[in-house]
């Protein structure tokens, strides 16, 4: 016993220095594992708060930006209401679905984004909704040009988003024009790149075609952008690089916006009781 | 002795708002951003003591994780040059009992206070980024992030210890 208590009195620095290296390692660890909640996550009152703050003086420097797009999506949203108008007037495509109609499939929340990581391995934002306003993990995050990311960890007031910058990241995404499914990843080398792997070799690519989510997962709808198909590497026949140049500047991010899929429970309900059958 | 204790923690603070609300969003040539907080450890008094500097090395690392989301990676960087910051001031002063109340950097020659400094950035740096890729294939991602942060850290540190500390 005398012998335990010198020991520890002699490397009690050294032991102290090894227990909090052990801590670290495992908030480490937990910090690369994609589906553990984190306990050291930005979402919470003080770093949360502090981002906040200097957020709302930074925001009035980007107004001028933000305004722009807002107008460009407008824009595009108006297009879009114009077709639906025309082709209700044209009383050929005018089918009124009683059952359905009313069923929404997605709601959407807006936040602001106050902290935003993009030239790490691995990037998270943090953004300024959370439980209060119906925030949960496992939410996609989308802006007017494309996605942004998944919700990862969530607090009271606040929010991180696990960016597609972001090793753990894998986004179901297609083809435009053709049904090819892929899925995306990030290299760590370019903000402005993404790749896109597991790419059956049959489908056509060519520069320059757009690439846009798949809605395979439930998290994201389908068929919001991502990006245009930038070069492509082929290897033994195989597709073994495809970078994507994302329609997203990720390092000038303001607005974004929530999506919350509504049967998201039905459908992984399903899923789950076809796997165990 | 207050004053000491004052001092520190105004620095701890001070560094850490500098280091997570500026410098993580420098971004030289599009992916340098100094990690500047390391200076607190290498400024505060040596002491037989050893528990206070771990203990706060560890906070300052855990603290700036929190803000960056990156789990434990600069509280375990942070943590180790801690501890080894005695054992390499030993060594690049070439002797192994010096006077540790009245010890401070500037008293020192600058160039072995500069290798001092150069020393435990790399190794700080090389633990951060080795966790932050955690893989052996990105090995030379890992090497070149180092030493280009390194060398811009190293600047920093060196400039800010210049023009915010007295020379005794």
């Amino acid at each position: 016993m005398q012998h335990l208590i010198y020991f520890i009195r002699k490397y009690r620095y050294f032991l102290l220095f090894i227990l909090l290296e052990i801590l670290a390692f495992y908030f480490t660890i937990q910090h690369h594992s994609y589906h553990q909640s984190k306990f050291v996550n930005s979402a919470n009152f003080i770093s949360g708060g502090l981002y906040n703050k200097v957020n709302s003086i930074n925001e009035y420097f980007h107004l001028k930006t933000e305004n722009q797009l807002l107008n460009e999506e407008n824009a595009h949203l108006k297009n879009q209401l114009e077709i639906i108008q025309t082709a209700k007037n044209d009383s050929i495509y005018t089918v009124i679905d009683t059952t359905t109609h009313n069923i929404q499939k997605y709601e959407y929340t807006v936040a602001k984004v106050i902290n935003n990581n993009f030239v790490k391995r691995n990037n998270y934002l943090t953004i300024n909704k959370g439980t209060n306003n119906g925030i949960s993990p496992e939410l996609g995050v989308v802006n007017s040009k494309g996605i942004i990311g998944v919700v990862k960890n969530v607090s009271p007031k606040f929010a991180t988003v696990l960016s597609i910058l972001n090793s753990n990241s894998k986004i179901n995404v297609r083809l435009k024009n053709s049904n090819h499914f892929g899925s995306l990843i990030w290299n760590g080398n370019d903000y402005n790149f993404v790749q896109i792997i597991d790419f059956p070799r049959q489908a056509k690519l060519k520069k320059g075609d757009t690439i846009i989510t798949g809605g395979k997962s439930a998290i994201f709808p389908e068929g919001i952008s991502v990006g245009t198909i930038h070069t492509i590497v082929i290897k033994n026949h195989q597709y073994h690089q495809i970078n994507v140049k994302l329609f997203n500047d990720m390092s000038a991010i303001g607005q974004v916006q929530i999506v919350k899929n509504l049967q998201k429970e039905e459908q992984l309900n399903l899923e789950e009781k076809s796997n165990n059958e | 002795m207050n004053n000491v204790v004052l001092n520190n923690s105004i620095r701890f603070i001070g560094l850490l708002l500098l280091q997570v609300l500026i410098l993580n969003h420098v971004n030289l040539f599009g992916f340098i951003n100094p990690l500047l907080y390391i200076v607190w450890v290498l400024l505060f008094p040596i002491k037989k003591n050893k528990s206070a500097i771990l203990f706060l090395s560890f906070l300052l690392g855990l603290s700036v994780d929190f803000f960056l989301d990156s789990g434990g990676i600069h509280a375990a960087a942070t943590l180790f040059i801690a501890y080894i910051r005695l054992p390499i001031l030993n060594t690049v002063l070439g002797k192994s009992d010096f006077d540790y109340l009245l010890f401070n950097i500037r008293s020192i020659a600058f160039i072995k206070a500069l290798s001092f400094i150069t020393i435990l950035t790399l190794i700080h740096h090389f633990i951060v980024f080795s966790l932050e890729y955690f893989s052996f294939n990105a090995i030379t991602s890992i090497m070149y992030n180092t030493i280009l942060t390194g060398i811009f850290t190293i600047i920093l540190s060196v400039l800010g210890i210049i023009l915010f500390t007295k020379k005794k």
